[in-house]
């Protein structure tokens, strides 16, 4: 398994892109500032954000399993 | 006075008390040793760590007050969700690399390898400085959650007999964690959050049923709360406003002592980057949280006789309280309020450890007795650790709430200055240690002018750039002028060849392990 150090700096330059990409979601307000389409009668706003936590979660843990 | 939830209350309360104390037994080694007494010899493996930075980050306070937020003004008090998910990959990122320097040169706290990275006694000391001024309101504010819960009991007297229920709890703590040190938040971490968690999911099934679902719940939040208010031409409004505190708030909060208390106590490199993946948990039921302050505004809590004397006292802090009054049995209000209450313990015992770490490590080591024995240092960090919470106490006994809201809002502003110093240290050591001092020093000036200008009540301050205006987070526009300083001041000692300083870390430090 590769480690960190191991690692081309281009691989190492993507894989910390990876673990911000989260913050796309997060910081991009209009994207999700809407009421439609909603999930179960809860609005997108509430929904896309819980959503993006998960998504979130998945990014670390990948991150984790590939031991960057 | 609710009996029944009181006895429940104090029983729990008990139990936690008892567990506290039988701490100090556990992984036992001498507490006369500040890496024992402040990290528990840096021994904490994944599931005590995750139980420590979760019992840590998600305070009583923010029990109390997202969905107070949430209650008071709607769909901006869900920027906590944004944030919490920003902190863990940019933590994942960046903080492994503190623990691994911390650990192979034995520093309990920031300030230790600041002063050790830029040999400067001034910026190690500045750093030390703000920890601790940041912090000692955030003790205080835990001590609000305590005081609703229990107001919300019945006992609403003021003065000296209505702060007594405060001071027994708080007494409790401070004889535990003396006695203890780090151990006793750790285990009762968990109890906390077995606690915390059976609440948050009776409260998500239980009201919403009896609300008629989620739907029905926001059918009932007034359409000017339910969205955030889009810009109009010439002002961002709350869109910068949203996105600026959440990320300001995420960039802030591993500098906090506490965060870094937690984090230094892992027993290695992995529990970190691990926990990281599994901190999001908490996020989950963060958003839960702020949920409660919707099904309140829906539950008509406000518009109850019965809780009009309440919400004059405490505001919209009483949102939650009242909810759980409104929806539950008395023995579970019990349950929940004892939820809540040992969640104010765990971090304002992590608080106050860490403030006495950085006291004793950076100012009584450094500056009062630089040969102070081990011995000695450790008694030191458990009498300021007792000293810090008498001085939280004080603060909310004797000063109007409010002050210590408005005080806990500029310590955000103020501990994001140490980034540049500390999170920037971690990578290079481009920037000039004067030229650090000058970035702080302006920060904290320009972060606490901004808040002033909003008379301490918001942290967000209107930028005006041409003819745009761009409401946004205090912190993060500060944290701009403080690396704009930095730079510039780096440029022109390096012209002056002022001297830099040595280096006592090498690069390999910083990606060290234990296997």
């Amino acid at each position: 398994m590769q480690t960190a150090e191991s690692r081309s700096p281009l691989a190492r330059v993507l894989w910390i892109l990876f673990l911000l990409s989260p913050f796309v979601g997060a910081l991009w307000v209009p994207l999700y500032n809407r009421v439609d389409p909603t999930l179960g009668g809860i609005p997108f706003f509430y929904w896309f954000q819980f959503v993006w936590i998960i998504v979130t979660a998945v990014v670390t843990g990948v991150a984790y399993w590939r031991r960057v | 006075m609710n009996w029944t939830a009181l006895t429940v209350f104090i029983c729990l309360f008990a139990a936690v008390t008892v567990i506290g104390f039988l701490a100090a037994r556990w992984k036992a080694a001498s507490l006369d040793h500040l890496h024992e007494w402040g990290l528990a010899g840096r021994r904490f493996g994944t599931l005590i760590t995750w139980f420590l930075l979760g019992g840590d980050l998600y305070t009583a306070y923010t029990f109390i007050a997202v969905p107070a937020l949430v209650f008071g003004a709607g769909a901006l008090g869900f920027f906590a969700l944004p944030y919490t998910l920003m902190v863990f990959p940019f933590v994942y990122l960046v903080f492994p690399r503190l623990w691994s320097v911390a650990h192979r040169h034995g520093y309990v706290t920031a300030s230790d390898f600041v002063r050790a990275r830029y040999d400067s006694g001034l910026l190690a000391l500045l750093v030390a400085l703000t920890g601790i001024l940041a912090t000692m309101p955030y003790i205080a504010l835990q001590l609000v959650g305590i005081q609703v819960v229990i107001g919300a009991m019945g006992f609403t007297g003021s003065g000296l007999l209505g702060a007594l229920p405060l001071v027994v709890a708080f007494g409790v703590l401070a004889a535990y964690d003396y006695s203890s040190g780090i151990r006793a938040p750790a285990m009762i971490a968990v109890a906390k959050d077995l606690l915390i968690y059976l609440v948050i999911i009776a409260a998500v099934i239980v009201i919403p049923a009896q609300l008629g679902g989620y739907g029905h719940i926001f059918a009932a939040i007034p359409a000017s709360k339910l969205l955030l208010k889009p810009p109009v031409p010439g002002n961002l409004g709350t869109y910068s406003a949203y996105a600026t505190l959440a990320l300001g708030s995420a960039l802030a909060l591993f500098l906090y002592p506490h965060s870094v208390t937690g984090l230094l106590s892992a027993s290695n490199r992995n529990v970190i980057k691990r926990n990281m993946a599994l901190l999001p948990a908490y996020s989950l039921v963060l958003a839960l949280i702020a949920f409660l302050g919707y099904m309140a505004i829906a539950a008509g809590v406000a518009q109850n006789p019965a809780y009009t004397a309440f919400f004059k006292q405490y505001g919209t802090n009483f949102a939650v309280p009242a909810l759980l009054l409104h929806s539950f049995p008395d023995w579970f209000v019990g349950v929940s309020f004892a939820a809540i209450a040992i969640g104010a313990l765990v971090p304002a015992a992590i608080m106050s450890i860490a403030s006495a770490n950085l006291f004793t490590c950076n100012i009584y080591k450094e500056y009062l007795k630089r040969d102070a024995t081990p011995q000695q240092q450790a008694r030191t960090a458990k009498l300021v650790s007792l000293l810090v919470k008498v001085g939280a106490l004080c603060f909310i006994v004797f000063v109007p709430e409010q002050y210590a809201i408005q005080f806990q809002l500029l310590g955000g502003l103020w501990i994001i200055q140490t980034l540049p110093a500390v999170v920037v240290g971690l990578y290079t050591r481009w920037f000039h240690r004067w030229a650090l001092v000058a970035g702080w020093l302006v920060g904290m000036i320009c972060g606490t002018w901004m808040a002033a200008t909003q008379g301490f009540n918001s942290s967000i301050y209107p930028l005006h750039m041409g003819s745009l205006t761009v409401p946004g987070y205090a912190a993060l526009y500060s944290l701009v002028a403080n690396f704009a300083i930095a730079i510039v001041g780096t440029l022109v000692f390096r012209l002056l060849n002022a001297p830099a300083g040595e280096d006592a870390t090498a690069p390999a430090d910083y990606v060290h392990d234990v296997a």
